[in-house]
């Protein structure tokens, strides 16, 4: 079984210079003169419709995920614990169907909670 | 546009052993992307142009067969800009990041029985882990490109792939369940009836969310052409740029490779070769995504998030748990009767569920 993570990691390795050596052709090109490179202030400069970009991009603004990367991440560590269970459901038998329920209850009261919260508004 | 893959010469242990198989299969799984990538474009461009009343791009070679190859070499002569005020290395890895995680979704795709990469026991879990390392490149795109188009585009894309991560993965669960095993091989194998049928609920979510998960069409807000110009590749040009293309196919390419493995019964299907039938479902899947491109028009951001988090999650868990009691219930083989049965339980359900919403013209409350 191991040996097919050896598969996979030997894969990366293969995926990984495949697709470096995609940005890396047109570098090659344009040192061959075949690809054109002719960059100018205005060529160069940030898009934007008709007017230069007023101030910086990377300044702090409004976005409103952060309530749902939470409520996210409470329901994906659920999951996990969901998978394990599902493999194994015919042999753990009724007893785990109900341990789950409980569980997934648990979190689904905080989800309820944050719906009538309206944190799931999207603002 | 069909690869000639001589897949009856690859079982398990190939004589030759572990190296061969490794190049083997490396090969030919790039091979298989970029060449499936060529025709789903091909299907799209050509299958929207005669939705819309046109032809689409018929001029290069038989039927506009050559189209995608004439486009990639138009690309790659392209000039590459970088914006002055980009953060460089972030811009020019970000292609990379995204393209490598969606290559290496297909190593544990079956093309055949026992014809894959690695044929891992956690195959499906690998797939979700795996898969969600390529919003990470686009999120670095829209960082390091300083555009405010793209930054906005870029997290519009975090939040919808966390949102619609869930509804996704419960869907897995209910697979999973049936199927008793997480290998990809053994999920198709436990397909006697395929598990669209046993899980109607579970495709219809699975495809939804899986659409949105790669940005298909109705759920397309992080390049909303209207809004955010390009989203977050505004700023890419030429070979990058292509990337970023390429990264949208290869996408649409494995979730549909993903549901033909979970849901349509993989390679399982009469009288044509086994990798052929997976290559036909693929292409079929990829065809309804094109249709629903083409039906529905793009969806607003809190619609999109209210779909995710007030719709389908709901419905994945109450799908989970039915589909947990069937299993309990007949815990040998599911009976074909509960066919019927799951897709009545499917109607009402989402019949129900979509009167809690008001759809149309004000903002969407629930």
């Amino acid at each position: 079984m191991l040996a097919n993570y050896g598969l996979i990691g030997l894969f990366f390795i293969i995926v990984a210079l495949f697709s470096l050596s995609m940005p890396i052709i047109p570098i090659v090109l344009r040192y061959l003169k075949i690809v054109p490179s002719h960059p100018g202030p205005v060529k160069n400069s940030t898009f934007e419709c008709g007017v230069e970009t007023i101030g910086k991009t990377w300044v702090q603004f409004n976005f409103h995920y952060y309530f749902y990367a939470l409520v996210f991440l409470a329901i994906d560590v659920l999951v996990v614990f969901l998978y394990p269970w599902a493999v194994q459901l015919r042999q753990l038998g009724l007893f785990s169907f109900f341990a789950v329920l409980v569980l997934v209850f648990i979190v689904v009261i905080g989800y309820v909670y944050a719906w009538k919260k309206k944190v799931l508004e999207w603002k | 546009m069909m690869p000639n893959l001589p897949m009856q010469a690859v079982p398990p242990d190939w004589p030759g052993g572990y190296w061969w198989h490794w190049l083997f299969f490396s090969i030919l799984l790039i091979a298989f992307v970029v060449i499936m990538v060529m025709g789903a474009i091909w299907i799209e461009r050509r299958g929207m142009g005669r939705m819309q009343s046109r032809l689409g791009p018929n001029r290069t070679g038989p039927f506009g067969l050559l189209q995608p190859v004439a486009d990639a070499i138009k690309v790659l002569l392209k000039e590459n800009i970088v914006p002055d005020s980009a953060d460089k290395l972030v811009h020019w890895l970000a292609p990379v990041i995204a393209f490598a995680p969606v290559m290496m979704i297909f190593a544990v795709v079956p093309f055949q029985n026992g014809a894959l990469l690695a044929d891992l026991n956690i195959g499906i879990l690998y797939v979700v882990a795996v898969s969600s390392v390529a919003t990470l490149g686009v999120f670095m795109a829209g960082w390091g490109s300083s555009n405010k188009y793209s930054l906005l585009g870029a997290m519009r894309n975090v939040a919808a792939v966390v949102s619609y991560e869930m509804p996704l993965v419960l869907a897995i669960v209910g697979v999973v369940l049936v199927a008793g095993s997480l290998s990809m091989n053994d999920i198709v194998l436990a397909q006697d009836i395929p598990f669209i049928l046993l899980q109607p609920l579970g495709f219809l979510l699975f495809f939804t969310a899986g659409c949105a998960e790669i940005n298909r069409s109705p759920f397309d807000l992080m390049e909303a052409d209207s809004e955010l110009v390009a989203g977050f590749h505004t700023e890419y040009s030429g070979m990058k740029f292509a990337m970023f293309y390429l990264v949208e196919y290869a996408e649409a390419i494995a979730i549909s490779a993903i549901i033909t493995t979970l849901f349509l019964g993989g390679w399982r299907g009469p009288v044509l070769p086994p990798w052929l039938w997976f290559i036909v479902k693929i292409f079929i899947v990829f065809f309804f995504m094109v249709w629903t491109r083409t039906t529905l028009p793009r969806v607003r951001i809190d619609q999109l998030m209210a779909l995710a988090w007030k719709f389908l999650f709901p419905l994945a868990l109450i799908n989970l748990f039915i589909t947990a009691i069937q299993v309990l219930v007949w815990p040998d083989a599911l009976p074909w009767g509960l066919i019927i049965v799951n897709i009545a339980i499917m109607v009402i359900l989402v019949v129900v569920w979509s009167k809690f919403f008001k759809l149309g013209w004000g903002r969407l409350e629930v």
